[in-house]
């Protein structure tokens, strides 16, 4: 139990190191679309609550669960989405008139 | 713990494949060429994680969870066709569904788990729940600004900052009872009531210029508190995806203040929207020089290097089509157009370059504020459309303003400013301009979006 927090510990820090040094080399040109896709890969929380409405331990934690995985799902539906139809817009001069 | 089931393996091989897709997702976002590819590995790491997921052995009724994916994937999708204007609410509302999932999930994990919570689960569950329920009420309140639901202007009272710190306190030493005894549990509920309080009373003062920072910093909220139910729940992958999510939150959020100049505790303790005093008083009815659209199409065909700079103002008089249009009839006459876009223009991050990609603006025009600032001394016309505090240069000059040190845009060094804005009253914070007084200025009166199109018809008739 003990070491497992700990080793926790170690993915969350070198996680957040590499978070700085990818996100830093993100241009200023994509801060939105930056957000709107952290945002629906943030929604992997959703893995917990799968688990949790599907275990079935108890009514709340079902009924919790299931709400939940409908708030998830709908960011990482829809934070695909945006993210995509965002990034469909940037063209540079060489494509604009494709 | 017992040897791993065959099924237990795949799961995680699956969370494996799916971290490494994560983080190239994020890699390749750092370019518009390869962005698109990065949306596809962010989308083929989370089928792989669901589907893994759903292998898990312990689940033992697959119909709520059934029925919540359909019906979480009916609600996303509108939210995934939002207009582009409506980007910052739709991002602020998306903050506050992670946050729900998040609190819920941890809510239900201390039930199941209480009385016997060793001390280290409990505090990460408390910063789980406190961080969970503060963003999900404080998204809501800025979704609901940015929606004009509620009044956008700030709302101060004497000692605030007082009450907000108090009731984050309060939280802060429920938690801390409940991890010394975790059989409080009639503490719990304590425990989500006070932090869902404190994130309404965190937004309320916040006006609508603060935006892009408190959007940044809810996101890295987000973020940490689905890290922390990535530590409840023993799950590296949730673990890894909230820390990338704080990671970015946290780094736009230091952007942000920076380009506010606004110090960096400033930000974390939420303290903004202090700064609209009661500056810019006096000084009344001083001489401005305008111009008619006719007269700022002379002056823009006689230009060869045009740099606009765009605001919040733009967004709201959905002119940004008109711009394109503007810049491309400059363009027709060789003339060269480029946007210079401050940080915290518009009410997110980036929310200028997507407003002015959605109008097909090519992204080689936009630069940043690094990178246009040395060009105004060689710009012969800068127009500001619906831009105020980021061209204000008293943020260089006057250390009495309350944006002093802020960095601005120089558009003052180019030959000719053109402002175009709908009446003289001062913006947020009603700082004055002095850059609107300054002989080279000429002030365009008028909404932007019929303004730009009255030049762009001028522009036309004179020469054909």
């Amino acid at each position: 139990m003990h070491s497992d927090l700990l080793s926790s510990l170690y993915v969350f820090m070198l996680a957040a190191f590499i978070g700085f040094e990818v996100i830093r080399r993100v241009s200023p040109l994509l801060h939105t679309p930056l957000m709107s896709l952290t945002n629906a890969l943030d929604a992997i929380a959703v893995v917990g609550a799968i688990i949790l409405a599907g275990a079935h331990k108890s009514t709340l934690a079902t009924m919790l669960g299931t709400i939940a995985i409908v708030s998830a799902t709908s960011n990482i539906v829809g934070g695909f989405i945006i993210t995509d139809r965002m990034l469909k817009m940037f063209k540079s001069s060489g494509t604009k008139k494709a | 713990m017992n040897p791993m089931a065959a099924s237990d393996i795949v799961i995680e091989i699956a969370y494996v494949i799916a971290t490494a897709l994560f983080i190239l997702s994020l890699k390749w976002l750092s370019s518009p060429t390869t962005a698109r590819r990065g949306v596809f590995a962010g989308e083929a790491g989370m089928v792989l994680a669901i589907a893994g997921t759903l292998l898990y052995h312990g689940i033992v009724d697959y119909k709520w969870i059934a029925i919540a994916l359909v019906l979480g994937t009916v609600i996303g999708i509108p939210l995934g066709r939002v207009q582009m204007t409506a980007v910052p609410q739709r991002t602020a509302l998306s903050h506050a569904f992670g946050a729900l999932c998040v609190t819920l999930v941890g809510t239900a994990e201390f039930y199941l788990r209480a009385p016997e919570v060793p001390k280290f689960m409990m505090a990460v569950l408390s910063l789980e729940i406190i961080l969970g329920s503060l963003t999900l009420t404080g998204s809501l309140m800025a979704a609901g600004k940015l929606q004009e639901v509620l009044p956008q202007r700030p709302i101060t009272y004497k000692g605030q900052n007082l009450v907000n710190l108090s009731l984050l306190g309060v939280a802060i030493v429920v938690a801390v009872l409940l991890v010394l005894d975790p059989s409080r549990m009639h503490l719990f509920p304590l425990m989500i009531i006070i932090p869902l309080i404190f994130g309404v009373m965190m937004i309320v003062p916040i006006g609508g210029a603060d935006m892009p920072t408190v959007i940044s910093l809810l996101n890295s909220y987000a973020g940490l508190s689905a890290a922390a139910m990535g530590f409840v729940l023993d799950s590296k992958l949730l673990i890894i995806a909230g820390a990338l999510d704080g990671a970015s939150g946290f780094i736009l959020s230091v952007n942000m203040s920076k380009a506010m100049n606004r110090s960096f505790s400033n930000v974390l303790f939420g303290a903004f929207g202090q700064v609209q005093a009661t500056a810019g008083t006096g000084q009344e009815a001083r001489p401005v020089r305008s111009a008619t659209p006719e007269e700022a199409a002379a002056i823009l065909a006689a230009a060869n290097r045009v740099v606009v700079v765009p605001g919040y103002g733009m967004a709201v008089a959905q002119a940004q089509h008109k711009v394109r249009e503007l810049c491309d009839a400059l363009n027709k006459r060789g003339i060269d157009v480029k946007f210079g876009i401050h940080p915290v223009a518009g009410r997110m991050p980036g929310h200028m370059n997507v407003l002015l990609a959605e109008a097909d603006i090519p992204y080689d025009k936009l630069l940043s504020m690094d990178e246009i600032n040395g060009d105004f001394a060689q710009t012969d016309v800068a127009l500001v459309i619906g831009a105020n505090d980021v061209t204000n240069p008293a943020a260089r000059t006057e250390a009495s303003s309350p944006i002093y040190g802020m960095p601005i845009l120089d558009v003052d060094k180019a030959r000719t400013v053109m402002v175009i804005k709908r009446s003289m009253a001062a913006g947020f914070a009603g700082i004055e301009n002095p850059l609107y007084y300054l002989d080279k200025t000429l002030m365009l009166f008028g909404d932007a979006k019929g303004f730009v199109g009255n030049i762009i018809r001028e522009l036309s008739g004179g020469h054909g």
